[in-house]
């Protein structure tokens, strides 16, 4: 009877600790982007599961749509997702709004410091964090070593736009559908929009001067414009005008490119074997600047932030924390090896031995140190951000400033006509929004 | 030499027909034998057209991702449900308006046609802000009502064009036999108005389907149809084009093996009318 009684007891101990922990365990609804990393991580969400209790329902989207997704949740409060994956172009003016939750009170076993500063500054307001970087980029020249060593030529680490369009001529081969130059054309503020900003910037071009007022008028935008069309003619593929990121990778991976300058996560696809015919012949060099002191990369990173409101604001952090951890990246590296895990978001990445033997290891890092966001351009400039500007009204004016620079690109108008419809534009929707 | 004439000009517009046709078609082959390839295949120049080391990894890799099974339950029910509800509440109004017309019945007529004028995203933010409201945000019940009422309009007009075909002295034939309102519409009307029926039914269940603004913006994890279930698959930052045309053509079969099913009552209610 005894032993009966505190059998009972011990099964109801038992049952009420299975219930308690089944009451803290919250199911997260995370809206994310399609990208090798992103998706990776749903196949380790188990992971997180077996430590926390917590579930995960993902909703993934392709960039635009999600951001017009999310966009539309938070500025309505909808509460559809818990988490959601946002860049540094929304996390500085949502933060400010209110929108998101602080990330100042993460555990110190998760060790905010370790996050590499420039991320940790792109993703802040008034010097606090309000997403955690899931990953980082900036941009670089990635080449065909075994072209440049045929056209004579030695790449530097640190190379300028001169030595880039004299070596972009030299290993152009029409004949055998050789391009010594692939870049980004395509309409778009973070396809050819973010390329042609961020290029702009080490020309000593900027977006704005001090009073909000347009700069396309500016003999610097000129110059970037025309030296951007002038290369890509004698050394670009046809039909750059509408060329974007995937474009762009296709034709290396073929071996049609001599060069391509683009975002650091494309270093691993191009030295994959699986997909790229030319993996064993690509080096890495810092992109190209003028002299000036601004170099022409970029700086962007996809980080997960919690929107205000949200009832499981518990959990969330929970979930941020593993997905940002060092303990994730451990995770990566055991099941899918070191050229996998997620770059460019914390500083002991890249003291570990192991990534160091990574080859685009160093120059993504070092990508990553040399962009500023706070100080992009050569003359003051009163926004944030490398290839773009942090305001709401970025997006619109930049995807129709773009549009305009493909259509001269596509020689359907030229320099001086884009440059001049994107002058008009942008002061018009700079006044209208009261900047001006 | 007149039978010779008919027959060459046959022979021609038989050419012209099959070569349009497979004009409009090559989209979704081109999708299919994609689905077929790897990666690194799939963004091939010269583009490989058959002969290619055909794999099923991409559909094993999407399987593995994706609840393909509840996107597809979803795309049924909100499609399905839809077109039900719409040809519920349409077929007494295309009655009213093709019988008992009012002086202000083709002034209602084109104000409906011309809602569907309307950019969907600028009533993106107030349907929104109701759907938060009323609890509605991610659940199959508020896209059903939403892509009713999108439809209506073409709903309405097709079950009102098919009407109009039917005499109206048949209706006032059933009536003056003791016919009721709903014995009228349903007994009388609808048989005789079924093929048009058929192909507006079949025609909305395509349009609910396909539908992919508010299907998007409208739902998160829960009630998404095979529209989002596509969306996860593009990506402007890496070449997915092969896994994506997997999702593509898994998310159009079902559609797809309807219309070859359907097709003969959906050209012959689309071409010759409810009667003819």
């Amino acid at each position: 009877m005894k032993t009966n009684l505190k059998s009972k007891i011990a099964l109801g101990v038992v049952a009420g600790l299975a219930m308690s922990a089944v009451a803290s365990a919250e199911e997260l609804t995370i809206a994310t982007v399609n990208n090798g990393d992103m998706i990776r991580m749903q196949g380790l969400t188990d992971d997180f599961t077996a430590k926390t209790g917590h579930t995960v329902e993902w909703v993934t989207l392709e960039e635009n749509v999600l951001r017009q997704r999310v966009t539309t949740d938070i500025t309505t409060k909808g509460g559809a997702f818990d988490i959601m994956t946002i860049g540094m172009y929304e996390t500085p003016i949502w933060g400010s709004n209110g929108w998101l939750v602080p990330l100042d009170d993460l555990s110190e076993e998760y060790n905010a410091a370790d996050i590499l500063p420039a991320m940790a500054g792109g993703l802040s307001h008034d010097g606090t964090l309000f997403a955690a970087p899931f990953y980082g980029e900036s941009s670089m020249i990635m080449y065909r070593t075994d072209l440049m060593e045929a056209a004579g030529m030695e790449m530097p680490d640190a190379p300028s736009w001169s030595f880039i369009a004299k070596a972009a001529r030299a290993m152009t081969d029409r004949d055998a559908e050789i391009n010594g130059i692939c870049l980004r054309g395509k309409a778009g503020w973070g396809e050819g929009g973010a390329f042609i900003t961020a290029m702009s910037n080490s020309f000593g071009a900027r977006w704005f001067d001090e009073e909000w007022n347009a700069q396309f008028d500016t003999r610097e935008w000129s110059d970037t414009l025309n030296f951007f069309v002038n290369m890509m003619t004698d050394a670009g593929p046809a039909g750059y005008a509408t060329n974007g990121f995937n474009e762009n990778l296709s034709l290396f991976q073929q071996g049609k490119c001599g060069m391509w300058i683009d975002a650091t996560v494309a270093a691993s696809f191009v030295t994959n074997p699986d997909d790229s015919t030319v993996a064993d012949k690509v080096g890495f060099a810092l992109a190209p600047d003028n002299g000036l002191g601004v170099r022409s990369n970029w700086l962007w990173a996809w980080a997960l932030a919690i929107p205000a409101g949200t009832q499981k604001e518990a959990a969330a952090k929970e979930f941020i924390e593993w997905a940002t951890s060092t303990g994730y990246i451990d995770l990566v590296a055991e099941k899918e090896g070191w050229a996998n895990v997620p770059p460019g978001a914390r500083t002991s990445l890249y003291e570990n031995p192991d990534y160091q033997a990574v080859p685009f290891a160093q120059m993504t890092l070092d990508s990553i140190l040399s962009a500023d966001p706070n100080n992009s351009t050569v003359d003051p400039s009163p926004y944030v951000g490398v290839q773009f500007a942090a305001i709401p009204e970025f997006a619109g004016i930049a995807t129709e400033v773009s549009q305009e620079f493909s259509a001269a690109y596509a020689g359907q108008q030229t320099v001086a006509e884009a440059l001049e419809k994107a002058q008009a534009l942008t002061n018009d929707a700079m006044e209208a929004a009261g900047y001006r | 030499m007149a039978r010779a004439v008919t027959n060459t000009r046959k022979t021609v517009n038989t050419v012209i027909a099959w070569s349009i046709g497979l004009l409009i078609f090559f989209p979704i082959l081109w999708t299919i034998l994609t689905s077929f390839k790897t990666e690194a295949q799939a963004i091939n120049d010269p583009p490989l057209f058959l002969f290619f080391d055909w794999t099923l990894e991409n559909y094993a890799a999407v399987q593995e991702r994706s609840n393909y099974m509840r996107f597809l339950w979803n795309s049924i029910i909100i499609a399905g449900g839809s077109t039900l509800l719409g040809v519920i509440i349409a077929v007494p109004a295309a009655w009213s308006m093709a019988f008992v017309p009012s002086k202000r019945t083709k002034d209602i007529l084109l104000w409906m046609l011309s809602t569907k004028m309307l950019p969907a995203v600028g009533v993106l933010y107030p349907i929104y802000l109701i759907f938060i409201q009323l609890g509605l945000l991610d659940t199959r019940v508020g896209l059903v009502v939403v892509l009713m009422l999108i439809n209506m309009p073409i709903i309405v007009w097709m079950l009102y064009t098919y009407f109009r075909e039917i005499p109206v002295e048949i209706l006032e034939a059933s009536r003056m036999d003791g016919a009721s309102l709903r014995d009228e519409i349903l007994y009388v009307l609808a048989p005789m108005a079924l093929p048009g029926i058929a192909s507006t039914v079949l025609l909305n269940f395509i349009l609910a389907w396909n539908e992919a603004f508010w299907t998007l913006n409208l739902t998160a994890a829960k009630a998404a149809p095979l529209t989002a279930f596509i969306a996860s698959y593009s990506s402007p930052e890496g070449l997915f084009f092969a896994k994506l045309s997997a999702a593509s053509t898994m998310a159009i079969a079902p559609i797809l093996l309807l219309g070859w099913f359907s097709q003969k009552q959906l050209v012959r209610g689309l071409t010759f009318g409810a009667v003819k």
